[in-house]
């Protein structure tokens, strides 16, 4: 059976991973390759890399430590952040980067979900939508939920699967950072009317969120970020939890 | 040791490359035909799109020369799909090493199955000292239809061969690059492999 995967995010910036790390004794926090290994030791079933850097500089520094990753880290990652373009992709697939991700971008040019999924195939398109719930409509906001859009998050998750989208990343701008449980009713409606993977992001606080938002929520697999960083939730715990309550997971 | 990651310009091979090198084996890549065939073992790798995979070993003529390799042979994903009859995704007729058809997951599932699944009913010297039940990272539309040839099965939708042998040939649907201490093992195994080359 196909199990739910758990996914933690990292932020980075110019090579180096932003918000505090302290869920184990590291000798140097801040490099995401230890981290990385680290994670997937741990049993985190894939990762995520988002590249906030503003810099050239820094997105250089990415592609570096893209490859480190994928000479040492032996699950999959995703690597999300500025990627604009068909070259910016080939790139970071090149040094061996598994998926990647794009959110504004998209927006501001759909068809590049089309070139994308047509010249690496859709396995390695993740399209990342943030939105937030403005009077029971859902909205797709940009760059980090700050510019709202006249896009509904239904149906813009369905104009990139029929784009060639082979994932979607949703993360609740209500729910972010409130740690108190993941959008399990626009995930599930989500995951009904579309028929590819959806990644529940933004919400996680406790074992519970994650057993909603798999059952509510019909996710395919939950992003989160601090829960893990900070150690409050251990990855393997989390899983034996969830196992024993039937949802199906690698252990 | 001479390991060869057949670059036919389909899709990300460095992953492989860098797998086998924490197993500290050096793979070259090459789509030279000579190389190829001197080769000690021979992973053949594939992501993408099936007909224009195929093109693209037609057009190196590549295409003749894998089903005659004597040596042990590695398809991995795509790679595996092209080893078979044909493919349903873009009508593709295969190499024709294994004899089976590759089908598309209907839409009573999510398309791609993209996770880890398991691999039971294991039954080649490829598995040795990985048990019965074991995870795999998987990202696929189509599969193989369960056969003769099936050295393991996976179950999404319906139970389907998720690994594939015929004689030195080997295929795999899931990314044994990806997939954790088990795939390191299967990698393993593969470089343990007799050569008959």
């Amino acid at each position: 059976m196909l199990t739910k995967r758990i996914i933690p995010c990292l932020d980075i910036k110019n090579g180096r991973t932003v918000k505090g790390v302290n869920f184990v004794n590291l000798i140097d926090a801040g490099d995401p390759v230890i981290l990385a290994k680290q994670y997937a030791e741990l049993g985190a079933d894939e990762l995520v890399f988002l590249d906030i850097s503003a810099t050239l500089e820094g997105r250089k520094t990415m592609l570096e430590m893209v490859l480190k990753v994928a000479e040492q880290v032996n699950i999959p990652f995703t690597v999300g952040g500025g990627i604009s373009s068909v070259e910016d992709v080939d790139a970071l697939l090149k040094c061996g980067a598994d998926k990647i991700s794009i959110n504004s971008s998209a927006v501001k040019r759909p068809d590049l979900v089309n070139e994308l999924s047509n010249k690496f195939g859709s396995q390695c398109v993740v399209v990342a939508i943030d939105a937030k719930q403005i009077n029971g409509e859902w909205m797709v906001h940009l760059a980090g939920g700050t510019i709202p859009t006249a896009l509904n998050l239904f149906d813009w998750a369905k104009e990139v699967e029929s784009r060639g989208a082979g994932e979607i990343l949703f993360t609740s701008m209500n729910n972010d950072g409130t740690k108190a449980g993941f959008a399990n009713e626009a995930l599930a409606k989500l995951s009904t009317e579309l028929n590819i993977p959806i990644i529940a992001s933004g919400g996680a606080g406790t074992v519970q969120h994650f057993t909603d938002t798999f059952t509510i929520g019909k996710a395919d697999a939950a992003l989160a970020a601090s829960v893990f960083h900070f150690g409050e939730i251990a990855i393997s715990a989390l899983k034996k939890e969830l196992k024993e309550q039937k949802i199906p997971v690698r252990l | 040791m001479k390991l060869i990651i057949i670059d036919y310009g389909a899709g990300n091979i460095k992953s492989i490359q860098f797998a086998f090198k924490r197993l500290g084996v050096d793979a070259v890549l090459s789509n030279n035909i000579e190389e190829i065939k001197a080769a000690d073992k021979v992973i053949f790798p594939g992501v993408g799109e099936a007909s224009s995979a195929m093109k693209m070993l037609r057009e190196s003529g590549l295409d003749s020369v894998i089903p005659e390799l004597k040596q042990p042979v590695l398809g991995i994903c795509l790679g595996m799909q092209l080893m078979c009859n044909s493919s349903e995704e873009g009508n593709t007729k295969g190499l024709g090493i294994f004899n089976v058809a590759i089908k598309k997951f209907s839409s009573a599932v999510k398309v791609p199955q993209m996770g880890w699944n398991v691999i039971t009913d294991l039954k080649s010297d490829l598995f040795t000292g990985v048990k019965e039940e074991e995870f795999m990272y998987l990202v696929h539309s189509f599969y193989a239809e369960n056969c003769k040839e099936a050295i393991a099965t996976t179950s999404y939708e319906i139970e389907y061969a998720s690994a594939l042998q015929k004689d030195n040939f080997y295929g795999v649907q899931f990314h044994p690059e990806k997939s954790s201490k088990a795939g390191e093992q299967i990698l393993k195994n593969f470089l343990e492999l007799k050569t008959n080359n």
